[in-house]
C-alpha cells in the first residue's frame, strides 16, 4: 500500500524529535565533561565542545579514594553476579527439567522475590548487618546484591534452559552420558549466550545499587553510586567534574548494554517478564 | 504468552520440559530403589542453595522489619542494645498522623501520573518503531537504549545539571522560547517543579523498556491479519481496534503493573535529586520511611511505614501475579 508523502514523512520527523529527547541528557553529560570551564558556565550553552579538555576527568579520577571505590564496585558486582549465576543455574535446571512437588510454589516464591521492595527494607537490613558487626564491609553488600539479582537470574535462565531441546540431553544420555555429564557437556555450552545476557543485567543492578550501600557503608567501603551522589556536594558547582564523574560511572554500563542489547532484550522478555 | 526473540524459543520448549523426567525415571527404575530416592531428592538438592539464600537474605530481613515495627527503637535503644516492645504504637501513630496520609496520597498520585505517562508514551513510541523503516528504527533505538541503560544515579546527576538554575540548559532554552521568567528559575525550590523534574527523569528512563516490549509484541502479529482486515475494508482505526489492540493488551497489562510497582517503590531518583525536599514535600512512602527511620533515627516508626508500604505493594503484586498466572498455565 502506498502512503502519501505526508504519511511517509511524519513518522521520521517524530522519530528525529524523539531521538533528540532521549539522547540529549546522555550527550549533555558527555559533552559537559569535555568542555572548558568557561564553556560549561557560558551564558549561551556551547553545544559542540570543539576545544575540549580532559581536565575534568583528571579531577574526577584524582578525587580522594576514587580507585578504592572502583575496586569496591567491581568486586561487589563481579562476586555477587557470579554467585547468583551458580545458584540460579542449579535452581533453574531443576525448575525446567524436573517434575517434583512444590515446583509451582517455588516459582511463585521466586516471582514474588523478584519484586521484593529492597528500597523499604533497608532499615531491617541495616539492623541485621549492625547486629553482626558487619557495617562497612563488602561481604553483606555482596550477599544482598546476590539476593537482589538471584530471582531475575533464575527466571531468565529458566527461559534459556527451556530453549535447549530436551532431546539433545536425552540423546547424550542414550550415548552413555550421566545426567550431570549431559548437562555440563551439552546444555551448558548452549547456555553460554544466555548466561552472558543474564549476568549483564545482574551486573547493571549491582553496579547501580544505591539505597542499601547508602545505609550500610561509609567512606572507604562505599561504592561508586554513593560516591557520585556525594561528589557534587563535595565539589560544589563544579559541573564539569561532576559530569566527568557521571560519565566515568555510566560508560561501562552503556558500552556493555549496547553490545548486549539484542540478546539482553530477548532474555528479558523471554524469561523474566513472561507477560 | 511468549515474546518472540532471537534465538530464544520458549514457545516450543516448555512443552518438552517433561521429557527429561521420563528418561530420568527410566534410568532410576533400572538401578533400583535407592537410586529412585536419590533422583527424587535431586531437584530439592538443586533448589537448596537458592531456597537457603532466599530464606536468610530475604525472608529473615522481612521478619526482622516486622519485628522492628513493633518496637521502640530510637538512638538510645540502639546504642544500649535493648529491645523495647511497644505493641501497635508505631502503627497507630502513623495511621493517625496527617503527614503519613499526605505522603501516601502523594505517592499514589505520583505513581499514577508516572505510569500513565510511561504507558501512553511507551506504547506510542512502540507503535512508531513498528511504523518506521529499518534504518530510522535503528537510529531511534540507539537513543532509546542509551536512555534505558543510563545508571539511575548518573541520570539523576545529569538532570540536576540540566535543570540547574543558573547554567542549566533547560532554563536557557525556555528563556529563548520567550518564557523569560524561567531564565534563572530554581526548579528545586518548590514541590511541583521538583516533582516535574523527577517525573520527567523517571518517564524518560522508563519509556524505552515499554516501547521495546510493545514493539516486540507488535512484531508477533502476522502480516496476514492486517491484510485480512484491510480486505474486509477496515480503516486504520479499525485495524488498531481489532488487530493491534487485542495483540497488545496482555503485554500492556503486565507491563503497566510492573511499572506501577517499580514507580511506587522508586527511591533513588527522589532522594538523590533533592533529598525529598523542599521541606520534605516531595517525599514518597519509601523516602518517608527512610528519612523517619534512618535519617531521624526512629527505626521503629520507619519500619512501620515500610511495612505499610509493603502491604500496599503486596496488593498490587497479588493482582499482577494473578494476571500473569492466568496467562500461563504451564508455568
Amino acid at each position: 500500500m502506498r502512503r502519501s508523502l505526508f504519511g511517509r514523512t511524519w513518522p521520521n520527523a517524530v522519530a528525529v524529535v524523539l531521538f533528540v529527547f532521549f539522547i540529549f541528557p546522555v550527550y549533555w553529560m558527555a559533552s559537559t565533561a569535555f568542555k572548558q570551564n568557561n564553556d560549561v558556565i557560558a551564558k549561551t550553552p556551547v553545544f559542540l565542545p570543539l576545544n575540549g579538555t580532559l581536565e575534568h576527568f583528571r579531577k574526577a579520577v584524582s578525587a580522594p579514594g576514587f580507585w578504592t571505590l572502583v575496586v569496591n564496585s567491581v568486586t561487589v558486582t563481579t562476586l555477587s553476579v557470579l554467585l547468583s549465576l551458580v545458584i540460579a543455574l542449579l535452581a533453574a535446571f531443576a525448575l525446567t527439567r524436573m517434575k517434583f512437588k512444590g515446583r509451582k510454589g517455588f516459582i511463585l516464591v521466586v516471582m514474588v522475590a523478584q519484586m521484593a521492595p529492597w528500597e523499604v527494607m533497608v532499615i531491617a537490613v541495616y539492623m541485621l548487618v549492625r547486629d553482626n558487626n558487619m557495617l562497612n564491609s563488602l561481604v553483606p553488600l555482596t550477599l544482598f546484591y546476590m539476593m537482589m539479582v538471584l530471582p531475575f537470574t533464575i527466571l531468565t535462565l529458566r527461559g534459556f534452559i527451556a530453549a535447549v531441546p530436551a532431546e539433545l540431553e536425552e540423546s547424550a544420555m542414550v550415548d552413555g552420558c550421566t545426567r550431570r555429564q549431559a548437562f555440563v557437556k551439552v546444555v551448558l555450552p548452549l547456555l553460554a549466550p544466555g548466561l552472558m545476557a543474564t549476568s549483564i543485567f545482574g551486573c547493571i543492578t549491582a553496579w547501580n545499587e544505591f539505597p542499601l550501600v547508602l545505609v550500610l557503608n561509609k567512606e572507604s567501603a562505599q561504592t561508586l553510586p554513593l560516591w557520585l551522589t556525594k561528589f557534587q556536594t563535595n565539589f560544589g558547582n563544579d559541573w564539569g567534574a561532576t559530569m566527568a564523574a557521571s560519565t566515568l560511572f555510566a560508560i561501562p554500563i552503556l558500552v556493555v548494554f549496547f553490545i548486549m542489547q539484542r540478546r539482553a532484550v530477548g532474555g528479558l522478555t523471554a524469561g523474566a517478564v513472561k507477560g | 504468552m511468549t515474546v518472540q526473540s532471537e534465538g530464544v524459543q520458549t514457545r516450543s520448549s516448555n512443552r518438552g520440559s517433561g521429557d527429561g523426567d521420563v528418561v530420568a525415571s527410566k534410568r532410576s527404575g533400572q538401578s533400583g530403589k535407592a537410586a529412585g530416592i536419590a533422583s527424587r531428592a535431586t531437584p530439592y538438592l538443586l533448589l537448596l542453595p537458592a531456597a537457603l539464600a532466599t530464606v536468610v537474605l530475604l525472608g529473615y530481613p522481612v521478619v526482622k522489619l516486622v519485628l522492628i515495627s513493633f518496637q521502640k527503637l530510637n538512638p538510645f535503644q540502639l546504642i544500649q542494645h535493648v529491645t523495647v516492645w511497644n505493641g501497635f504504637k508505631n502503627y497507630t501513630d502513623q495511621l493517625t498522623s496527617a503527614e503519613f496520609w499526605h505522603t501516601a496520597e502523594r505517592s499514589v498520585i505520583f505513581t499514577l501520573i508516572n505510569v500513565v505517562l510511561i504507558m501512553v508514551g511507551g506504547s506510542l513510541v512502540g507503535l512508531l518503531l513498528n511504523r518506521l523503516g529499518k534504518s530510522m528504527r535503528l537510529f531511534l533505538s540507539v537513543a532509546l537504549i542509551l536512555a534505558w541503560a543510563m545508571p539511575v544515579v548518573a541520570s539523576t546527576t545529569v538532570y540536576q545539571w540540566l535543570f540547574d538554575s543558573q547554567f542549566g540548559v533547560v532554563n536557557w532554552f525556555l528563556d529563548k522560547l520567550g518564557w523569560h521568567s524561567m531564565a534563572n528559575y530554581n526548579w528545586f525550590s518548590s514541590q511541583y517543579s521538583t516533582f516535574a523534574v523527577i517525573i520527567l527523569l523517571i518517564v524518560w528512563a522508563s519509556i524505552p523498556f515499554v516501547a521495546f516490549t510493545m514493539y516486540a509484541a507488535l512484531t508477533t502479529i502476522p502480516n496476514e491479519h492486517y491484510e485480512a482486515a484491510r480486505m474486509d475494508g477496515a480503516g486504520a482505526l479499525k485495524i488498531f481496534r481489532f488487530v493491534v489492540f487485542p495483540a497488545l493488551k496482555p503485554f500492556f497489562m503486565s507491563t503497566a503493573f510492573l511499572e506501577i510497582i517499580w514507580v511506587f517503590k522508586c527511591f533513588t531518583q527522589v532522594i538523590a535529586i533533592n533529598q525529598g525536599g523542599p521541606d520534605r514535600l516531595t517525599e514518597t512512602l519509601p523516602v518517608y520511611s527512610f528519612v523517619e527511620g534512618v535519617g531521624n533515627q526512629h527505626f521503629g516508626s520507619g519500619a512501620a511505614i515500610a511495612v505499610l508500604t509493603i502491604l500496599i505493594l503486596l496488593c498490587l503484586m497479588a493482582y499482577y501475579l494473578r494476571t500473569i498466572l492466568k496467562q500461563e498455565d504451564e508455568l
